[in-house]
């Protein structure tokens, strides 16, 4: 059984940060992802990461604009570390070799990014996440001594002891099928945001609430799931995402009359509000007929400086080429909002501990919650790398001071009976697996998404409900050992549709519009009943629902315009 | 919608039979990818098709394959752009990208096996260099992994940090971001020649890598990086300068223009190499801006023993290498490659005729006077940036003077 002191469980940028941060600390750790790590999707991240770094800028009004953006909803104690560390940790990434982008005397420059008061996103072209992921990864190739990577293994479980703690996890091999119990005493769900049980997604095919699923399923609770990011700059039909770095270079966006619509919505930051407000501003020009005929209006980026456009947007301009076939050097590209990221997940402290001991999170996979309603651009890396290092450092202090214990074969054997009973499922003795997610993603698009109400959200729930038990009979193709993706796929089934029950008992529970969260049958935001958290459990009666105080350090909740 | 058939190169290592060609029929957009058709086959039809995939957008690097025989992402292929480029291969050879030896199974299979094959169909093969896992699955590990580790893939910066950012020129950080822009996916390494030939070679993407560190101006041990990958006879002069890499890389990050940034380097730190590709460079430099075309053993002499000092007075290893070329020459002649006696008299070849010399001097002077770095991130893309005629893009293109497009 390989044991380690600190298993991670995801290798993107929160995953690669906590197993660092742990490494550093002296203790042994491992590191498990089910794709290559520099597969991961923080390379997707473009645009950049905030901190306020410049003399003129402070923490404070970095950690305000995060407060409101998340429309009051994020824990201010969590917002005050996150947005103090901020400029230590971007110096600490420019040491390791950070190609961050310089300004003319030499020193870390900036960018201009939505619902910040100030320039303080820092950036690598729009490359940032990709930059950022393959600079830690060479950071592990150099500690590979102190930090064992199991690259391509699938997790299928997390392994509790007889005292309810988390110690180990139950991994299948992705490349010969061999399932493996590892043990650990601390081990830390770093595995991503949940997008693909949305159709489309600016997500990779990997996003499906693995850690999300795995922590519900052995008991640790879940906050804020209604919080789902549409992301306002995305393309119609494969749902790619375009940088809000465009907009923060100065894009405009366009209805089909050609009007730069967000002068109504937001007439101070126009293009540059929270994401949330964009998107649906946005929808709403379309729900309203001042779309294009394919549900999109556009974004203008014709308006940037050329030069500027190849030096920091390069890869867009790749996407439009490439995905579109629109030169947005030349033209309006079209765009709507689509699903993007995940705000609530597993609930976590400031130091990334869950309430099952033993068990951390970081990422998208948590909910710490520094995004509460909305997550501001740009704050997701930093949410990964500050948290990840953290929770690294916790449960390297955790595993100094248990002395652990031996998980039991039986989680194994469990995992294996069900790995059989799949294969066991005959062609045709259901439906396909891909069938069911297609069904899945586009339910949850068109009942939970940008606007919602409790008719559509009650009609998401109930066909969730059958694709559960339809999940249980659905049948795969291959049946053997070496990369059996089909298989993968089957479990990853299991997980997205977890993730999407509890997504749909808050977001119906929550009554009110917050946030990622907008109600059209409440639309106005109520804090004196729901200034609070909705956190999920599993029980053996099923899901149950809890609410826990937003925590408020020195921001009062007022009203928010952008 | 529009129905394409794609053929793929299968292997199911647990079937206990060798690789085998299947083809599938898909329902697609022209403008969704080559990917997405994969997809849709394994949604629909077959799940046990294993393919690496997961953005969809180009940059996980996931999904490297061949899509007919060009290295590439499959994520990047638009399926219509593919057929296309099928039809024209069958228009150009009457025969599709895939060679004949492996039994097809699937749609259309039976007009295969008659030779009444009426489809261009679309070709599909795991990437190359690499040994094949499952179907479109390879082991990245020996071909591209080792090789990426192979190169200190780590940023070496000496003494402490400094309390705030390291201060560096802005341009270099938009020069090796470049070679940061690499996802890691693999296609130059499978469209490698180079590699084909010497499955030691570092390789493009290693390299790509290497300058990454090299070019980061905050690296301490950048003569340390240079004399090891220039010395490693599998290093920087193993490049044959063959483009594949830059053709096949979906991000624009031009191994190949960071192996020659390397040899620049190397070269005016003064490093010998044991492949003598520096002074080779250097030679082939001077001879064409004397003749204007190659006089090859004039070139062979000045590459192991240059100069007049290595005409009189060659050192023992310029004797050495160039007695040991003797066999190449010989194969030269035997092949009608060296055609005349000129050839293997060194310093006898022709010059160009009526001033065709002058023209040549220009495109140099030209190039000195613009030898700029032709980095996309730095001038966006190519054909867009100079108003010039089509020469002088060229001469920039060839960057520095001392760096001819050739070895």
């Amino acid at each position: 059984m390989p044991t380690h002191d600190v298993l991670v469980i995801g290798a993107g940028l929160a995953g690669q940060r906590a197993a660092l941060a742990a490494a550093e600390e002296g203790v042994s750790v491992g590191i498990i992802s089910k794709v290559h790590p520099v597969r991961s999707h923080s390379n997707a991240a473009q645009g950049g990461i905030n901190a306020a770094l410049n003399p003129g800028d402070s923490w404070e009004s970095h950690a305000f604009d995060t407060i409101k953006g998340s429309d009051y909803l994020g824990d201010q104690d969590a917002i005050e570390i996150m947005t103090r560390e901020a400029p230590e940790e971007i110096l600490h990434l420019e040491h390791l070799g950070v190609t961050f982008h310089r300004n003319e005397e030499g020193k870390l420059g900036t960018r201009a990014f939505g619902g910040a008061s100030a320039a303080r996103t820092y950036y690598v072209a729009d490359i940032t996440g990709q930059a950022i992921m393959h600079v830690l990864y060479e950071q592990l190739m150099k500690y590979s001594e102190q930090v064992a990577r199991y690259e391509e293994w699938f997790c299928t479980a997390l392994a509790m002891d007889e005292n309810n703690e988390c110690c180990g996890v139950v991994t299948r091999n992705v490349a010969d099928g061999s399932m493996e119990l590892f043990e650990a005493k601390s081990v830390i769900l770093a595995c991503g945001g949940n997008g693909q049980v949305w159709k489309p997604t600016t997500n990779a095919l990997i996003c499906t609430g693995d850690g999300i699923a795995m922590a519900y399923r052995v008991g640790a609770k879940l906050m804020d799931m209604e919080m789902i990011q549409y992301h306002p700059t995305t393309l119609a039909g494969k749902g790619f995402l375009i940088t809000e770095g465009a907009r923060g270079e100065g894009a405009h966006l366009l209805n089909a009359d050609g009007e730069r619509f967000m002068e109504k919505y937001a007439p101070n930051k126009m293009e540059l509000a929270s994401r949330d407000v964009v998107s649906r501003a946005e929808q709403t020009e379309i729900n309203e007929g001042r779309g294009f005929p394919d549900g999109t209006v556009a974004l203008d980026v014709t308006v940037v400086p050329k030069k500027r456009v190849h030096e920091a947007l390069r890869e867009i301009v790749l996407v439009g080429r490439d995905f579109a076939g629109v030169d947005i050097t030349k033209e309006p590209i079209h765009i709507k909002p689509g699903n993007h990221y995940t705000m609530g997940g597993v609930k976590t402290d400031v130091d990334g501990r869950t309430d099952i001991p033993g068990l951390y999170s970081a990422g998208e996979t948590a909910c710490v919650s520094v995004h509460g309603g909305n997550r501001l651009g740009a704050n997701s890396l930093l949410d990964t790398l500050i948290f990840g290092r953290r929770s690294g450092v916790d449960a390297a202090a955790r595993a100094k001071r248990t002395a652990g214990s031996r998980p039991s074969r039986k989680v194994l054997e469990d995992e294996e009976a069900m790995i059989a009973d799949v294969n066991s499922r005959a062609k045709g003795s259901g439906r396909r697996v891909s069938e069911i997610k297609l069904e899945l993603g586009q339910t949850m698009d068109a009942k939970v998404a940008v606007f919602r109400d409790e008719a559509g959200i009650q009609e998401a729930i109930e066909i969730v409900a059958r694709l559960k038990e339809e999940a249980k009979t659905a049948y795969i193709d291959d049946h053997g050992s070496v990369f059996n993706q089909d298989l993968l796929g089957a479990i990853e089934l299991g997980y997205m549709l977890d993730n999407a029950e509890c997504t749909c008992l808050a977001a119906l529970e929550r009554k009110e519009s917050r946030g990622a969260q907008y109600r059209t049958d409440y639309p106005d935001r109520n804090d004196d009943e729901w200034l609070k958290h909705i956190d999920l459990e599993q029980t053996d009666d099923g899901p149950e629902i809890s609410y826990s105080e937003v925590t408020i350090t020195q921001w009062e909740p007022e009203a928010r315009t952008y | 919608m529009a129905d394409y058939t794609i053929k793929v190169r299968r292997f199911q290592p647990e079937s206990g039979e060798g690789p085998y060609w299947e083809q599938f029929k898909v329902d697609l957009e022209p403008s969704l990818s080559v990917l997405d058709a994969l997809l849709q086959t394994k949604d629909r039809e077959d799940g046990s098709l294993a393919v690496r995939c997961s953005c969809r957008a180009a940059i996980c690097g996931s999904c490297g394959m061949k899509v007919n025989g060009q290295s590439t992402l499959g994520c990047k292929t638009q399926i219509g752009e593919a057929q296309e480029q099928a039809n024209k291969m069958v228009a150009a050879t009457g025969i599709t990208a895939a060679g004949a030896g492996s039994p097809v199974r699937g749609e259309g299979a039976d007009a295969v096996a008659t030779g009444t094959e009426a489809d261009n169909v679309i070709v599909i093969e795991p990437m190359g260099n690499m040994p094949v896992i499952k179907d479109l699955v390879t082991d990245m590990e020996s071909g591209h992994w080792t090789k990426i580790r192979r190169v200190t893939p780590w940023l070496l910066p000496h003494g402490e940090a400094p309390e705030r950012e390291y201060i560096v020129e802005p341009e270099s950080m938009i020069d090796i971001t470049q070679s940061m822009a690499c996802i890691q996916c693999g296609a130059c390494v499978s469209s490698c020649l180079s590699m084909e030939a010497d499955p030691d070679f570092i390789g493009p993407a290693a390299l790509a890598k290497a300058y990454r560190f090299v070019g980061d101006p905050r690296d301490a041990e950048t003569a340390e990086r240079l004399h090891d990958l220039a010395e490693d006879p599998h290093g920087i002069y193993d490049c044959t300068h063959c483009f594949s890499c830059i053709d096949a890389c979906p991000k624009g990050v031009a191994p190949m223009d960071q192996i020659m940034r390397l040899r620049r380097k190397a070269g005016e730190a003064g490093i010998e190499d044991p492949n003598s590709g520096h002074s080779h460079e250097v030679a082939f430099v001077k001879i064409i801006e004397k003749k204007g075309t190659l006089d090859e053993s004039l070139l062979l002499q000045e590459s192991f023993a240059p100069g007049v000092k290595g005409k009189l007075k060659p050192s023992k290893r310029a004797i050495k290498e160039m007695l040991g070329s003797i066999p190449t020459a010989i194969r030269g002649i035997k092949t009608g490659k060296m055609r005349s006696l000129p050839k293997l008299i060194p310093g006898v070849h022709h010059k160009l005729p009526e001033g065709g010399q002058d023209e040549v001097k220009a495109i140099y002077k030209h190039a000195e006077e613009h030898s700029e770095e032709f980095n996309l991130y730095i001038k966006g893309e190519e054909g867009e940036l100079i108003d010039e005629p089509n020469i002088e893009k060229g001469a920039e293109r060839a960057t520095a003077p001392d760096s001819p497009e050739a070895k």
